[in-house]
């Protein structure tokens, strides 16, 4: 079997054939000091990927797996070639670049140890995400992502990927002049957007809470001192009052693995709150291909205006040319000729851009729905599977509660 | 019996040291019948000064009985039984207030119907408790709640309010009736059986009211407190600083879980509202949101439950204590008036005449204080290792409760999360 990494919600049933192959983790994380682009001390963190044939494990020998070191910066540049290549893909995202959401107890530093191991969690994960998808995981750039530490970055820009890129930045002004977007891309984007909206709520919410949660376990450890200076002063009552105290100084104490669990729980809902802007990536994707589709149709249909203009001699459309000529002098039949001419070969291509056009928006819109649908399903599942471990974790946490309140009260019962 | 001949220190009736059998108290059958109108007998009273009513023989034996110092007054030797329940609320055009029925079961003689049932408001009960003060102040009178509240703060007929006061008059008459002598005090029998307390005048009960004996005599100084008494003041000093430090954790906490309330109120319903828009996780979500929703409501309880539970009873324990310090310096001064007294006879040149009886009765009340006072401190250490005994299990009880709240709720939404699985083969 495929080790899921420290999330393990990560759907294999499909099993692609690059998880067939092989097993992937990002096994550790170190701090490294280097020069940067411009000459100057930085220190960063890189991670190791670690990759080993499947057969391996279950042959009984236990070979040292392949693996390399790369940085986050890195596995930016993959996701972004990966969201160029695939614009029909609802591409995995990577854990946030900064900490937020943060509680108080909770470091916001990037270098802080908690928040790196969060990361390197979160980075397998992505990386498990797209060896698992149907269509990214058999891409080369990938592939050698995991398996070739020097060079790789040519690789990539080689692939041109960056030219683009740029078209990207239209699909954000796309919106206004779209004038028949598929419903359903329509509505998934509303729902990214919704999506978007509650998760942040719920973030900001949590992490306050937290903060309040931590707050009441750790005053409780006040009881804990009290109540041994109060033995002190005590004869009978002394030894009950002296063991409750230890008991309320591990109840104040058992709040720290509490709340690293529920951030657990944080990270599973950061990771849909990332989605949910891929999901939205993908549909404004489909309105840049529909407004594309519709320019040229415009464009088409104008042509042939002007070319029903010229050939029945009738102005319809306003066109600068055609006022000048009106102001100035018809043209001679041979102008005209010409100019039907041109028209009709604008035209022709015109026809073979709607039809290009059109079927790169079919095409567009069948896989985009497809991959749409599949993450749907992902979706659904992970999360709820994320809210069953939970429930589980607050019945934990209630259980232990009944349990060293039983305690207590047992040794308050001996006073 | 040497317990009664003059000129020798009255041996204390209530030491602790001797054994049942071998103490003669003052109030033994045999001593009154043997000895109506001895002049050796001092005039029939309790080792506080209070006179008991000994018209009828029966009444003393009893009495004797009820006086043991073992007062392991449990279920069957108990026979005063005292509750205060039905909170009224009373409005007439000069002002508003709360009354409280008092019901009492006994089978005491000093009473003359077997059960009672009046209705007493907070000034009666006050009244109660300063006439304790007064006519018993070797002894340690029960604490009351706080008299005074802030008008504007404290809404003094809300219902908790009025619940949590009621708790700790019930608690006051129930220390009172429970306590071997205090429970045997005229204006106690007063307050339980009088249909109007008529508070200004002295009571007709009994003719013999004897004087209010008067033992705080001030303006004596107190070389030093014996060592056992010093313990004592040692320990209430200790024991209330304790008490406040409890109070600010417990306030703490309080303040702490109720910021996590308002926490939780908010983030139950953004679970609901996201599942406005799902559909398959409609139901996982929704029933996220009510989880939630119970937890708060658990919580909320919680946190009443200690407000109106725990606090109060911290704080009728600190009052105690200043009331006790109190005795403890009253105690003082008897032995400092007594000690005076005493110097300045011994510097008399006639060593050989008998110390006067001046200096007798002080000795007297010196030991009977100190006597009286050791058996209400024990007493009262016992009371107060089970009060917080209680106090401290129902704390833990009370979380225990809010955690099995909690644990219910999470416990029976997983089916509801898992259910798509197991429903993954009937439907579409």
């Amino acid at each position: 079997g495929q080790f899921l990494g420290g999330l393990g919600f990560v759907m294999v049933e499909k099993g692609t054939s690059l998880l067939k192959m092989m097993e992937i983790s990002v096994a550790e994380a170190e701090k490294r000091t280097g020069k940067n682009a411009v000459n100057m001390q930085e220190t960063y963190t890189v991670y190791l990927i670690e990759t080993r044939p499947v057969d391996a494990a279950s042959e009984g020998t236990n070979p040292v797996p392949d693996s390399l070191w790369r940085r986050y910066s890195e596995f930016e540049l993959l996701r972004n070639y990966l969201l160029v290549t695939y614009p029909f893909s609802v591409v995995p995202p990577l854990p946030e670049k900064r900490a937020e959401f943060v509680w108080h107890k909770l470091s916001a530093d990037n270098m802080d140890p908690d928040f790196v191991e969060r990361r390197r969690v979160g980075l397998e994960n992505f990386l498990l995400r797209v060896a698992s998808h149907p269509d990214l995981s058999s891409d080369k750039i990938f592939y050698s992502f995991l398996t070739e530490e020097n060079g790789w970055k040519e690789t990539v820009f080689e692939t041109g990927f960056q030219a683009k890129a740029d078209s990207r930045l239209k699909a954000l002004n796309a919106t206004f002049r779209v004038k028949n977007p598929d419903k359903r891309f329509a509505e998934m984007k509303h729902y990214g957007d919704e999506l978007q909206s509650v998760i942040s709520q719920l973030l900001r919410v949590r992490a306050r809470a937290a903060d309040r949660l931590y707050g009441v376990y750790k005053v409780h450890g006040n009881y804990g001192r009290v109540f041994s200076e109060w033995s002190a002063i005590e004869k009978e009552m002394g030894d009950g009052l002296q063991s409750a105290g230890h008991h309320m100084d591990a109840y104040a104490a058992s709040v720290d693995d509490i709340l690293e669990e529920e951030e657990h729980y944080a990270d599973q809902l950061k990771e849909y709150l990332f989605y949910a802007d891929a999901l939205r990536a993908v549909c404004r994707k489909h309105e840049l291909t529909q407004y594309e589709l519709e320019m040229a149709a415009q464009d088409l249909t104008s042509k042939k205006q002007q070319r029903e203009e010229l050939a029945t001699g009738t102005i319809r459309t306003f066109s600068l040319k055609g006022m000048t000529s009106k102001l100035f002098g018809q043209e001679t039949p041979e102008q005209r000729e010409a100019k039907l001419k041109m028209l009709e070969t604008q035209i022709e291509e015109g026809e073979e851009l709607v039809k290009e056009r059109n079927a790169e928006c079919e095409e567009f819109v069948k896989s985009a729905w497809v991959d749409i649908e599949r993450f749907k399903e992902q979706k659904d599942h992970d999360l709820r599977e994320a809210l069953i471990s939970y429930a589980i974790m607050q019945i934990s946490m209630c259980k232990k509660g009944i349990q060293v309140w039983n305690n207590a009260k047992e040794c308050f019962s001996k006073m | 019996m040497s317990a009664m001949s003059a000129g020798a220190p009255r041996s204390l009736a209530s030491s602790g040291q001797k054994s049942i059998q071998d103490i003669l108290h003052p109030l033994s059958a045999e001593e009154s019948a043997l000895n109506p109108g001895s002049a050796a007998e001092k005039d029939l009273i309790l080792p506080n000064g209070t006179p008991v009513d000994t018209s009828s023989p029966a009444s003393s034996s009893s009495l004797l009985n009820r006086l043991q110092l073992d007062d392991d007054l449990d279920g069957e030797t108990r026979d005063l039984f005292v509750t205060v329940d039905d909170p009224k609320k009373h409005v007439s055009t000069m002002e508003t207030y709360i009354t409280y029925r008092v019901c009492t079961k006994t089978t005491r003689t000093e009473f003359d119907l077997p059960e009672y049932s009046v209705r007493r408001r907070y000034q009666d009960f006050d009244w109660l408790r300063n006439k304790l003060e007064e006519s018993q102040p070797t002894h340690l009178i029960p604490p009351l709640p706080e008299k005074f509240v802030m008008k504007g703060v404290v809404d003094r007929f809300s219902e908790e309010f009025v619940e949590t006061r009621r708790k700790a008059l019930d608690k006051f008459l129930k220390r009172v009736a429970d306590h071997p002598v205090l429970s045997f005090n005229e204006h106690f029998n007063a307050f339980l059986s009088a249909k109007d307390l008529n508070k200004r005048q002295g009571l007709a009960l009994l003719t013999k009211m004897g004087e209010s004996v008067k033992y705080v005599t001030g303006g004596y100084k107190l070389r030093a407190r014996p060592v056992e008494f010093a313990a004592m003041g040692d320990y209430l000093d200790l024991f209330t600083q304790k008490l406040g430090t409890i109070d600010r954790i417990a306030q703490r906490i309080i303040k702490e879980q109720s910021e996590f309330l308002m926490e939780l109120r908010e983030y139950g319903p953004v679970y609901s509202s996201w599942s406005s828009f799902e559909e398959d996780l409609h139901d996982p979500l929704e029933g996220v949101s009510g989880c939630m929703s119970n937890c708060s409501s658990a919580l909320e309880e919680l946190t009443e439950d200690m407000s109106e539970d725990f606090l109060p009873v911290l704080r009728e324990y600190v009052l105690y204590i200043e009331s006790m310090k109190n005795v403890l310096k009253k105690r003082d001064q008897v032995q400092a008036e007594y000690e005076t007294k005493l110097e300045a006879v011994v510097f008399r040149e006639d060593k050989k005449t008998p110390v006067p009886t001046d200096v007798e009765k002080c000795q007297d009340r010196v030991e009977c204080f100190n006597a009286d006072l050791k058996a209400d401190w024990d007493r009262w250490e016992n009371n107060k290792r089970q009060d917080f005994r209680q106090l401290l299990t129902g704390m833990a009880d009370k979380n225990i409760q809010y955690y099995e709240k909690c644990l219910a709720a999470w416990e029976s939404l997983i089916p509801v999360l898992q259910d798509k699985q197991e429903a993954e083969g009937e439907t579409s």
